[in-house]
């Protein structure tokens, strides 16, 4: 087991640094540096444009290949460059980070949660009311851009707190601007301005999960096993949770790695939407700034969590099902 | 599940004669699945009644739809929430239907249990087979320690025969074969010394070798616990020397009850007759044609009013028709007259019946047919099957169709993801020699994992093989061109195990039929005249070719497929399992037609098959597979007669008869534990690490069977030969 982890873990770093190469290549030859500091105003000198550039490893007219080794190399040393504006971007990548994956997390183990429990049920009352309702509601979430979702649950917030007259739901920024107060007033007010965009990033993944978890679990609610275990006196609820639940989950470990990209973009455009300073809005904002490293180091970043998230779901596999254990 | 008890405050009969309740009561046992979106509901099971006391086996026989299952899942009370149950289940007199699914789950498992038909899937994968032993005793005790369940699950592996149950405690189920894992089934029924053990068909997904171990430890878990046992089957002849008294149900209905000698000697209800009469025998000589029931099982969900299997009997009158005969004791059956008159009064129900233990039978005939003492072939049109006469009697003036020489089949084991290497090899055929003569009818019989598939799909694919050469009809196919070997497809067809899956659900039957043909060419109007030819030899009637596969039931779609098979007019046809898949009645018409077939066509067959019961009916020559070898072949009758190698014995042993009193007296040699790996065969004689004769041998005769690979030698004179170095050779044959 431990040589399989070993030899997957192997992998994904290479999987890592190609998917970080590409990207750098990608943003250096599509991304212009210099015309963000010829716009400037009044326009810079050339010569020190250049010189600018050339201090920042950006320069287009150095052979991308060397530009290239130059920025790589630093990353094995764990420096991703610098902004555009100057700044230590592995600084503030730790910072923004650390908004990203609080956000990710929650979410992720939220809308999990929630739709392995919904789905799980829903195929128990197979086509009853709370089935009806639970598929009516994945579907309905399902067809919606995480965007859009974004955006009508915000416009929701803001109503409800007009209707309210106080300001019940927060729905910008991570913490209230200039707040003071106490270590555990200073979390109850995060946790406040969490909610919702955890919210929508936890609904879209509550949905598929819920739908796959259905699935998963109407394919081994009749199985024979289950019909076993309450013939040697399990009630049907125990052999229900304790044989179907639990080996109806093996699959839908698996698809959590594949719907963990589709998480990790839709954080993007939450962030945004919601002005938190995290990853995803760093790199709206750097693609529009023409800051090739930030937009490289943002993908390395998304590549780690995805791979970390694949790992995790073999480990998890590995734990749930004892075949694939060698 | 709703349910609806009757309120039964009266002492059942019975019980005051023999002094004591019965373990188990079953009393007008009805259950209806409602039907979903708009579908019918399905009445499945239709006023059962049984009473088994304790130490004493009931058989409940019928074929696949009969209710057999759902009446027992029912008493159980592991039927899904849309089933309707009506009537009583009682257990030591206390009633169990209705009871919720807290205090049912009590009683399951600690009082009444069960044993399920396929091992393979009826544990849970992700838990070692230990703990769901351990978890059996700790449901019903909570107060067990952990240790404690443990030992009692270790020595419960241990009863069940299962090898080190101390290490095996740790095995996740996919590391059992599927005997040893109906073992630990056998041993999960057995946790908490239950007084009833139903059995849902705990042999009918294993190998004959591994049946004969399973019955002979269910024969044990019945010693040791006293239970009583419910034991339902399809197959006659597994109950036939395990039970006492026998159920037999049709269309969710007792038809007849009794004990086991009455129901297999003197059977009063045609379908009992039927049913046994369809039976292959492995212990006749010249069985004759087998009664083959016209006709298929009726749908539960529109039934007629009269018999159920008024349709289909051969003997039926107008008066089956009109009312559903009662299960009553032979003779006290109401006269026609009697029926003509009440079935003319408005809402006659059947009345409840309870199980005295007498034996009774569901048809208004019975009277007749007891005084006249008629049997099974009295009242069936048995067709009557004529011996082709184109070819020589003598087998070797005949032509060859088919000649295997030394074909070996072996699939490389890899390993590694990018860099594949061979880490060993599955020895699937390993050297195999035999021939077939024209009009000739050789069966290919063993165990699952023998190799017999691998073997056909080497010959269909005409192909050179890896090593040895193949031969149809003397030409040898490792030199054949493209279009020789796509011409030669003509004349060797086959025919698949499962008619459901093996027929292409989007063509109509005309279709299938014509497909052969329009690929190899043939005029348009010749396919039309041809599939019509076709579709009458084989049985079926010419409406059906516009219909499509799934209208039809297992039998015709097996029909469809022979009719496919030979639209090419081919001389050899391969039969994979052909009737494997079939209920008896059904399977009876199948090989009958068969038989038909090669008599009015010359055709030479090669038969796989594992049930050797139907093999002795049908085949001339029989070659025994073992782990990718033959170890014996030989005319039909010398092998079963006088089988010489330890295999052949053990296999012909294993094999239950339809016949109590034959089958009480039968001793049976169990062979040890599963089939080893082909990938990894035993040294010297593959058969040495099961056989019973090895373990009577001397040391040195032991050297041999463990260092030299036994050959096929003759024996017993004639072509019969066996692998074996201590063959049973009669004398002078040496």
């Amino acid at each position: 087991m431990g040589k399989f982890l070993a030899r997957r873990l192997l992998n994904y770093v290479v999987l890592i640094f190609l998917a970080t190469s590409f990207a750098y290549v990608l943003a250096a030859t599509n991304l212009s540096p210099r015309d963000y500091f010829e716009q400037m105003q009044p326009p810079p000198e050339p010569a020190l444009v250049d010189a600018q550039l050339d201090k920042l490893n950006l320069n287009d007219q150095t052979p991308l290949a060397q530009r290239y080794v130059t920025w790589m190399s630093g990353v094995f040393t764990g420096d991703f460059g610098q902004t555009i504006q100057g700044g230590s971007v592995s600084d503030q990548m730790m910072m923004k980070a650390g908004v990203t994956l609080r956000l990710i997390v929650v979410a992720t183990l939220l809308g999990s949660v929630m739709g392995i429990a919904i789905g799980a049920y829903a195929a128990i009352r197979q086509y009853r009311a709370f089935d009806k309702a639970a598929t009516g509601a994945s579907f309905f979430v399902l067809s919606i851009p995480t965007v859009v979702i974004a955006i009508v649950i915000q416009v929701a917030a803001v109503a409800v707190n007009d209707m309210l007259g106080i300001q019940f739901f927060r729905y910008s920024g991570e913490y209230t601007a200039g707040f003071e107060g106490d270590w555990w007033e200073m979390l109850v007010n995060r946790v406040y301005h969490a909610i919702l965009p955890t919210l929508v990033l936890a609904l879209a993944l509550f949905a598929t999960f819920a739908r796959y978890q259905r699935n998963m679990m109407l394919d081994v609610l009749g199985s024979d096993f289950v019909r076993t275990a309450m013939a040697k006196g399990l009630t049907r609820r125990k052999a229900l949770f304790k044989h179907a639940l639990r080996t109806a989950m093996i699959p839908t470990i698996t698809y959590f790695t594949f719907t963990f990209g589709m998480l990790v973009s839709g954080a993007t455009f939450t962030e945004k939407i919601y002005a938190w300073q995290g990853m995803g809005a760093w790199l709206i904002d750097s693609i529009a700034r023409q800051d090739v490293h930030v937009v490289t180091a943002v993908s390395c970043f998304m590549a780690v969590t995805i791979m970390v998230a694949s790992l995790l779901s073999d480990i998890l596999y590995a734990w749930l099902d004892p075949r694939v254990r060698v | 599940m709703s349910i609806d008890t009757i309120e039964g405050t009266h002492p059942a009969p019975g019980a005051e004669e023999t002094g004591k309740t019965p373990v188990l009561e079953v009393t007008d046992l009805r259950v209806t699945f409602r039907g979903f979106n708009s579908n019918p509901d399905v009445t499945a099971v239709r006023g059962v009644s049984y009473r088994v006391h304790r130490g004493e086996v009931l058989g409940i026989v019928g074929e696949s739809g009969s209710g057999k299952s759902v009446s027992s899942m029912a008493a159980m009370g592991l039927l899904p929430e849309h089933a309707t149950i009506t009537g009583s289940v009682r257990l030591h007199g206390e009633e169990i239907l209705g009871l919720d699914d807290r205090t049912m789950a009590r009683k399951r498992g600690k009082v009444i249990s069960m044993v399920f038909q396929d091992p393979l899937s009826g544990l849970t994968p992700v838990y070692t087979v230990g703990d769901q032993l351990a978890e059996a005793v700790t449901t019903h005790d909570k107060k067990v320690p952990k240790a404690r369940a443990r030992e009692r699950a270790i020595e419960l592996l241990e009863l069940v025969g299962i090898p080190n149950p101390e290490h095996r405690y740790r095995s996740f189920p996919h590391e059992f074969s599927g005997g040893m894992r109906q073992r630990v089934m056998i041993a999960m029924a057995m946790a908490n010394n239950p007084d009833v053990i139903i059995c849902d068909e705990p042999t009918t997904a294993l190998d004959v070798t591994i049946q004969a171990q399973i019955l002979e430890l269910l024969r044990a878990a019945q010693r040791e616990t006293g239970a009583a046992i419910v034991m339902i089957t399809h197959d006659l002849g597994v109950v036939a020397g395990f039970v006492d008294r026998i159920l037999v149900m049709y269309a969710g209905r007792p038809v007849e009850m009794g004990s086991v000698d009455e129901i297999y000697y003197g059977s009063r209800m045609p379908y009992t007759m039927g049913l046994l009469g369809a039976v292959p025998r492995m212990d006749l000589e010249r069985q004759g044609a087998l009664v083959p029931i016209k006709g298929n099982p009726p749908s539960l969900t529109d039934l007629p009013p009269g018999c159920p299997f008024a349709p289909r009997c051969p003997i039926a009158r107008p008066e089956c028709e009109m009312a559903e005969p009662e299960l009553l004791p032979v003779g006290e059956q109401p006269s026609a007259e009697t029926i003509r008159a009440t079935s003319e009064e408005a809402g006659h129900a059947p009345a409840q019946v309870q199980d005295t233990g007498e034996r009774r039978v569901a048809c208004i005939r019975s009277g007749e047919i007891d005084s006249n003492a008629w049997t099974a072939q009295d009242i069936y049109p048995v067709p009557d099957i004529a011996e082709f006469e184109g070819y020589s009697s003598d087998r070797e003036q005949r032509g060859d169709m088919l000649r295997v020489r030394d074909l070996i089949k072996h699939h490389p084991l890899m390993k590694g993801a990018v860099l594949k290497r061979r880490v060993g090899t599955v020895y699937a055929v390993d050297g195999l020699d035999f021939d077939i003569r024209e009009g000739e009818t050789l069966a290919l019989v063993g165990e699952s994992g023998c190799g017999k598939s691998s073997t056909l799909m080497e010959i269909m694919g005409l192909d050179k093989p890896q090593r040895g050469s193949v031969e149809v009809m003397g030409r040898d196919v490792s030199t054949l061109s493209k279009a020789d070997r796509f011409a030669l497809r003509k004349d060797m067809q086959i025919v698949f195990q499962d008619p459901m899956s093996s027929l292409d659900p989007r063509m109509t039957v005309f279709d299938i039929i014509a497909e052969p043909l329009a690929t190899h060419k043939v005029p348009q109007d010749r396919i039309t005249k041809r599939v019509y030819e076709l579709v009458d030899l084989v049985g079926l009637d010419t409406e059906h070719v516009t219909r499509f596969p799934a209208e039809f039931s297992g039998g015709q779609r097996q029909r469809i497929g022979i009719a496919r098979a030979l639209a090419l007019e081919p001389q050899l046809l391969v039969l994979d399992e052909p009737v494997s898949a079939l209920d008896v009645s059904i399977q009876a018409g199948v090989i009958n037609l068969l038989e038909e077939l090669q008599a009015e066509l010359g055709l030479a067959y090669l038969f796989v098959a594992h049930d050797l019961s139907v093999v002795r009916h049908i085949a001339d020559r029989v070659a025994v597979m073992y782990l990718g070898r033959i170890v014996e072949i030989g005319d039909t009758e010398s092998i079963y007669n006088r089988p010489s190698h330890p295999y052949t014995q053990a296999l012909l042993s294993a094999i239950p008869v339809p016949d109590p009193e034959k089958e009480r007296g039968r001793a049976h040699i169990v062979l040890d534990g599963d089939l080893p790996s082909p990938a990894n065969p035993p040294s010297g004689c593959r058969f040495r690490t099961r056989c019973q004769k090895f373990a009577t041998l001397s040391a040195q005769d032991q050297e041999q069977c463990t260092n030299i690979e036994p050959q096929i030698l003759p024996t017993n004179g004639g072509d019969q030969g066996a692998a074996c170095h201590f063959a049973d050779r009669q004398e002078g044959d040496r």
